[in-house]
């Protein structure tokens, strides 16, 4: 029996998702979004990485932790809600997902290293996040956020998120919340990608990483003195050898 | 039978020259051979009522039921060889328990009835096993709403509005084809399936029978729970009294 469980440690030459992760839902459906970041170490194995992985038609995941599971959970996932549509004759409920996440996460909570969301829109329930962190617990919210770049903007999240915002508002705040945290978390970062699903489809939304919502820069530089120095032209500078 | 004598009837898994299981069709015999069992599926929830026929005076009152629950939502009333309903109830039950396990949400009855009927469908295959000798009748009030199965020996099943098995479905038929149960509430179908399940016990012939019957609607909050003692005795006075005037 091992004494603590580190779930932060990566095999050698593990691909990790250093990532940033977002889901919110909103009244006609939820918006999901995430950084393009891929690291082995301190190299950025893929800069347009696309962490929102589809599930079934109306659910889709946000990956963190480790590349390779989450990938390999999703794709069995993927797999199950494949076989239960056909067996249904209807598609799954996010909830149905989420416990297969669930499911797999906990039962093998010592072998994987992944922070999953899962989000989308069925017929019982309408939209609906779940959170899946790293022991494998179940969490329906109305927003979540995850990866290591979610510890800086827990703030900004409580702070600003309102109840009843319709589309475009949930956007923006998906889009700036993640800008934020991809800006302060070096493992995060790239482009900034979203989709929103409502009962009508699937909409994908891009933001090339030179178009980032931009918040307080640092530009000012506070050793200059408060007031403006006016050089004397006749004055010449000391020539340095 | 015409065909008795020509070894066709052997095993479940020789068909004869035409294409049948004979093995298959006897069990439905031993179904033909049981007191009715009937489901109503009417607007707002399921009844299933079974004409229990008692062998002995010495059998205590409530024994030997034919209706069993199978989830909280879900129940389940047979007609054919009791110890073989009792088998397919403990497997419906670990079906849907299954299914809780896996899916984290109650089962709908469609998928339990198409499990049931590929485990039943499993004994027609094989020289070693034996067919049930039972048709099973599946009720629920699941997230689609009301939901009303029949499974057969062969292991096909069908949904309905109303369904009888055993000895008296064809009158039973007839008269749940009289009704609009997508009009009756729970508590009408109640008082209604009581009503055929007397009618349909041939009294002259038969031993003494006892009525069960279950219900799930919203006055159960969607439980498969047996029907509380004051409605029962009002519909079972009602039934008797419907059957003397109809003798008028």
């Amino acid at each position: 029996m091992v004494d603590r469980i580190d779930f932060q440690q990566l095999k050698a030459g593990e691909v990790n998702l250093g990532t940033s992760i977002m889901a919110v839902q909103f009244a006609n459906g939820v918006v999901i979004g995430a950084d393009s970041r891929t690291t082995t170490g301190s190299y950025i194995a893929n800069r347009v990485t696309d962490k929102l992985t589809h599930v079934h038609d109306r659910v889709y995941c946000c990956r963190s932790g480790s590349a390779a599971d989450t990938q390999a959970v999703a794709d069995i996932v993927h797999y199950y809600l494949q076989l239960f549509s056909q067996s249904s004759g209807a598609p799954p409920p996010v909830h149905t997902a989420a416990s297969m996440f669930q499911k797999l996460c906990y039962e093998n909570k010592d072998a994987l290293s992944a922070g999953i969301i899962v989000a989308g829109w069925d017929k019982e329930v309408g939209p609906s996040v779940y959170n899946i962190p790293l022991g494998g617990g179940l969490f329906r919210q109305p927003w979540a956020i995850g990866g290591s770049g979610s510890t800086y903007v827990y703030g900004y999240c409580d702070a600003t998120y309102k109840e009843g915002w319709g589309r475009d508002e949930t956007v923006e705040f998906v889009k700036n919340t993640l800008a934020l945290a991809m800006s302060r978390d070096g493992s995060s970062g790239g482009v900034i990608r979203m989709c929103v699903i409502t009962e009508e489809g699937v909409e994908r939304l891009f933001v090339p990483g030179n178009e980032l919502p931009k918040f307080w820069t640092g530009t000012e530089v506070l050793a200059a003195p408060k007031t403006k120095v006016v050089l004397d032209p006749q004055v010449a500078p000391m020539v340095v050898e | 039978m015409t065909s008795i004598g020509t070894g066709y009837d052997l095993s479940a898994s020789t068909y004869s020259p035409d294409g049948r299981i004979f093995q298959v069709e006897y069990a439905n015999k031993a179904v033909e051979n049981s007191g009715t069992a009937i489901g109503l599926k009417v607007k707002d929830g399921v009844v299933l009522a079974v004409e229990k026929l008692v062998h002995s005076k010495l059998l205590v009152p409530g024994a030997n039921r034919r209706i069993q629950t199978v989830d909280r939502h879900i129940g389940l009333a047979t007609a054919g060889l009791p110890a073989d309903g009792r088998t397919v109830a403990n497997r419906a039950r670990d079906e849907a328990a299954g299914y809780r396990d896996f899916y984290r949400s109650p089962p709908t009855l469609k998928t339990i009835a198409d499990r049931i009927g590929q485990f039943v469908q499993m004994y027609t295959l094989y020289s070693s096993v034996r067919p049930f000798g039972i048709s099973t009748i599946l009720g629920a009030v699941d997230k689609d709403g009301p939901a009303l199965y029949v499974v057969e020996p062969s292991g096909v099943f069908f949904g309905y509005h109303g369904a009888a098995v055993g000895k008296g479905r064809q009158l039973a038929k007839t008269e749940l084809e009289k009704l609009k149960l997508s009009e009756l509430t729970t508590r009408e179908a109640v008082i209604e399936a009581a009503r055929i399940i007397y009618l349909v016990h041939e009294d002259a012939k038969e031993k003494d029978f006892e009525l069960e019957m279950s219900w799930i609607g919203p006055e159960t909050n969607g439980q498969h729970v047996a029907v509380p003692k004051d409605l029962f005795d009002e519909a079972e006075t009602k039934a008797k009294e419907a059957l003397v005037s109809g003798f008028e």
